[in-house]
């Protein structure tokens, strides 16, 4: 007897996707949209990894990262779970393995019932020297991301990108070069990737993203040396940051915050850069196109590679993919999942 | 190439005009000729490879990519050359050659018929890294729309060159790409080329919106008034090469004007409007539209929709440059001229005698009864004939625009630096069914409107769009009949063309009234109350 359909036991409800028992009762979420008793979570953006939860599970990293950010008290429990450990729920067995997005980020493997499912979370396949790379896992159902699921997305090396703000630099001596990056996953990303080109000056970073380098550095991932960029009088500006790298969320940038560099060159980092029309109209001087997620060739790899049964698209550009699975022959459904932030990179 | 869509690139996002302007001498310092002047022709906007038609680009497309996926993938990006450059495959590691330079562009399409241009794009596009594709695509499509106008253009010739702007736009029409003749002027090699006799454009003189402390000054001793008429400004050169029709861009438009440019026995300029109909019955601005739409009208058109010249300045009078002579004085000559050529499509725009501003603001407000006048001029009598809008010479005093309380209907993701929000509305206002007049009443489109919003309110409308979308039809959003918006127009008309049988000039959002119920907006029949006679 051929096993029971995978939808017969995981599927998108409105708090997001769950595992259910046979009474259709959530046994455990994923990446929970609210409060809910059991979730697993994928990796530690605001928007997959939410305070308010009974029980989270997680790689250790996922854990110290919600730590960092809501408080010890941000679940009633919490199991961390190493990579490749296995842990049961009913009748489901489950394993962790890397996605290459942010650090500590995971795939989640599930076994029931004779299927094998994959959740990707986010998930990247370019070089990331801040987390470990994405391991593909060969499953009936993989449950694949959507973000960038666009042909015209092609993200270039990122070590080349990387180089035109050293380029720059050279250029613009006088020039505050500030970057503006997610405080989670990129900026650690951006500096760790400066270091690798070889820049070796102090980088100054906005306070909000104390913490989680701190984290990162407790993890032992070398960011070199970091200075805060929030010191002096506010809103003026400081001639000490005249010709150096500054790293800032990108909401700080067009903040009052700003004011304090010297002639500033606005840079994001973002796979979003691609399109030089949305860069830009966010009023970016430098476009740095550096995506935490993967662009179109490698969803169309990845998907090749872990070659599924079926491909459950969670959220993103997901009619492109669509269209791009049927050419192929690949069965695929949208879940329209609610929630997650697509701007969030 | 490379070297210009490096170019291209910086111009889109360099924020300050100084920086741009430094980029662009830069490259112009460093460009051998013609290369040079081909890009300074693609910079201004006259460079016409008119071969690369947006369907050729697509036709291009089609055979790298399906067409499904390019046009999800067009919607998204929101512009042709763009969404082609990112989807076409990356050369291979070491193509074994390099993108050609401008001129090479020109001289290889200048020949080639639609399948050929084809071939050649699809070719250097093969070998071309996706910022260098973007601009080759940019160029051969035609508008580069990288923030950088015209004026910036000759603003760093200027810079580059050392010439003052002002010589270098006097000149502009009288040369060509690549524009050999002015670049061996602006390196001294030649002498500045000569527009004397010649049926050329000059740049106009504009002017300000009057405010209220302009308006104390306001005098008749000091002062010329006359009616800002409705129609298109446009200049009318006279010479031994003939007689020209300019748009106010400095656009040949002789064309499409043919009572205008037959040959005349007086050479000079004249600056007037365009106007539908005749002197004794002018026509509404829907009809000079139909007539501005097209570049050969029909005999049958030309006769249902004629067009004449009210004239209100002279710069050239036959030897006689008259641009530094006070208006007071041009006006003089002006009238002599018009009369004698006693032409049967050009007559004189009349100068209003007036007591004091007072009764200028009453003859402002009511101009709107009389129809086809938008406000008042205003010129100092001593205003001698500047380029570009000076201070405190000229001034245009509209009347009030008329506003309409509609409902938002569809929304479109707008192009280029919006193409990731919301930004074109289409609105409606109610009406009644013609054949149930009683019935429910229902909202009828009415106009669209692109501008009048701050980016914060954008950002909002753009949200509401998004939570309020009922209906997708392709890039269009069928939204929630929930959305009252207060807007702006100059006029209303009677359109064919549209459902519900009006056409707005220039509507644009003054007020988003979130607080407004929908069934509270405006009624057609009230716009209908506004449509000039």
């Amino acid at each position: 007897m051929s096993p029971p359909h995978p939808s017969r036991w995981i599927r998108p409800l409105a708090s997001g996707l769950a595992v259910i028992d046979r009474m259709g009762a959530p046994r455990f979420h994923i990446d929970a949209t609210r409060a809910s008793e059991t979730v697993i979570v994928t990796h530690g953006h605001a928007d997959h990894a939410r305070p308010g939860h009974q029980h989270v599970i997680a790689t250790p990293e996922t854990l110290a990262i919600m730590q960092a950010r809501y408080g010890a008290r941000f679940a009633e429990q919490v199991t961390p779970l190493n990579w490749h450990e296995t842990m049961r729920i009913g009748d489901v067995d489950i394993h962790l393995v890397p996605a290459g997005h942010v650090l500590g980020s995971a795939q989640i493997v599930l076994d029931s019932q004779g299927s094998r499912v994959v959740v990707s979370g986010d998930y990247k396949r370019k070089p990331d020297p801040t987390c470990a790379a994405f391991e593909p896992v060969a499953c009936d159902v993989f449950i694949t991301e959507a973000t960038f699921a666009l042909p015209v997305f092609s993200h270039p090396d990122p070590l080349t990108e990387i180089s035109r703000i050293l380029a720059s630099l050279a250029l613009f001596p006088a020039r505050a070069h500030v970057i503006g990056a997610y405080s989670l996953g990129k900026a650690q990303r951006v500096i760790a990737l400066l270091r690798q080109a070889g820049y070796e000056a102090p980088i100054f970073i906005h306070g909000a993203l104390q913490k989680l380098c701190q984290l990162y550095q407790d993890h032992g991932i070398d960011l070199g040396r970091l200075e805060p960029a929030t010191t002096g009088q506010k809103g003026m500006p400081q001639p000490a940051l005249a010709g150096q790298i500054v790293i800032a969320p990108p909401s700080a940038l067009s903040d009052r915050w700003s004011r304090r560099l010297p002639d500033p060159l606005i840079i994001m980092a973002s796979g979003w850069m691609q399109v030089k029309q949305r860069a830009k109209q966010s009023g970016v001087e430098m476009p740095l196109i550096l995506s935490d997620h993967a662009d179109w060739n490698d969803l169309l790899a990845t998907i090749d590679e872990v070659d599924p049964k079926e491909v459950w698209i969670t959220h993103g550009r997901e009619d492109a993919l669509m269209r791009a699975l049927a050419l192929k022959g690949v069965t695929a459904k949208a879940l329209h999942l609610i929630g997650y932030e697509d701007d969030a990179e | 190439m490379i070297r210009f869509a490096r170019l291209l690139e910086q111009l889109l996002f360099t924020p300050q005009r100084n920086t741009k302007i430094h980029h662009l001498a830069e490259w112009f310092q460093n460009t051998p000729m013609p290369d040079r002047g081909w890009g300074l022709a693609a910079l201004v906007g006259e460079f016409q490879s008119k071969k690369a038609k947006p369907a050729l680009i697509r036709a291009m497309a089609s055979t790298k990519i399906d067409a499904e996926l390019f046009a999800i993938s067009y919607d998204f990006v929101g512009d042709l050359a763009e969404t082609v450059a990112l989807i076409w495959p990356d050369p291979h590691l070491s193509p074994n050659s390099t993108p050609p330079g401008l001129s090479d562009i020109v001289s290889a399409l200048g020949n080639a018929n639609a399948e050929e241009t084809k071939t050649l794009i699809s070719q250097w596009l093969d070998i071309s890294d996706t910022t260098t594709r973007w601009g080759l695509l940019k160029l051969t499509t035609g508008g580069l729309r990288v923030g950088a106008s015209a004026r910036t253009v000759r603003l760093a010739l200027a810079h580059a060159y050392g010439k003052p702007v002002e010589d270098i736009e006097e000149i502009w029409p009288l040369i060509q790409p690549p524009y050999t003749a002015l670049f061996d002027w602006l390196e001294n090699k030649s002498p500045r080329p000569n527009a004397d006799g010649k049926a050329v454009f000059r740049p106009l003189m504009l002017a300000h919106p009057l405010d209220d402390q302009d308006m104390a000054s306001i005098t008749p001793e000091n002062w010329l008034v006359e009616w800002k008429w409705d129609g298109a400004r446009v200049q009318l050169a006279s010479g031994h090469d003939g007689v020209r029709l300019f748009s106010r861009s400095g656009d040949d438009i002789s064309s499409g004007f043919p009572e205008l440019t037959k040959p005349l026995d007086w050479h000079g300029t004249l600056d007037g409007e365009l106007l539908a109909g005749q002197p004794h019955d002018i026509a509404s601005f829907q009809d000079l539209q139909q007539r501005l739409n097209r570049k050969k009208p029909s005999v049958k058109l030309m006769k249902t929709v004629p067009v004449f010249l009210r004239a209100y300045d002279i710069l050239i009078d036959g030897e006689n440059d008259l641009r530094q002579m006070p208006i007071e004085h041009r006006r003089e000559i002006l009238q002599q001229r018009v009369e004698g050529l006693d032409h049967p499509a050009i007559d004189l725009s009349a100068v209003l005698p007036f007591t004091d501003a007072q009764q200028l603001d009453e003859w402002r407000q009511k101009c709107r009864d009389g129809g086809l006048i938008e406000g008042l001029m205003i010129k100092a009598r001593n205003s001698v004939y500047h380029q570009g809008r000076v201070k405190g010479q000229w001034f245009k005093w509209k009347r009030d625009p008329l506003t309409a309380d509609v409902v938002l209907l569809y929304a479109q993701r707008g192009h280029g630096k919006r193409s990731s929000f919301f930004s074109d509305y289409t609105f409606a206002a109610w009406a009644n069914h013609g054949d149930q007049p009683d019935g429910e009443p229902v909202l009828v489109p009415v106009g669209k409107a692109y501008s009048g919003f701050s980016d914060a309110e954008l950002k909002k409308l753009d949200a509401f769009v998004r939570a309020n979308t009922i209906q997708r039809y392709g890039p269009v959003r069928e939204l929630k009949k929930t959305l009252v918006v207060e807007v702006a127009f100059d006029a209303i008309g009677l359109s064919s063309r549209h459902k519900s049988g009006v056409a707005m000039r220039f509507p644009r959002f003054q007020r988003i009234r979130w607080d407004k119920p929908a069934h509270e907006a405006d009624h057609l029949d009230t716009l209908m109350k506004w449509i000039d006679s």
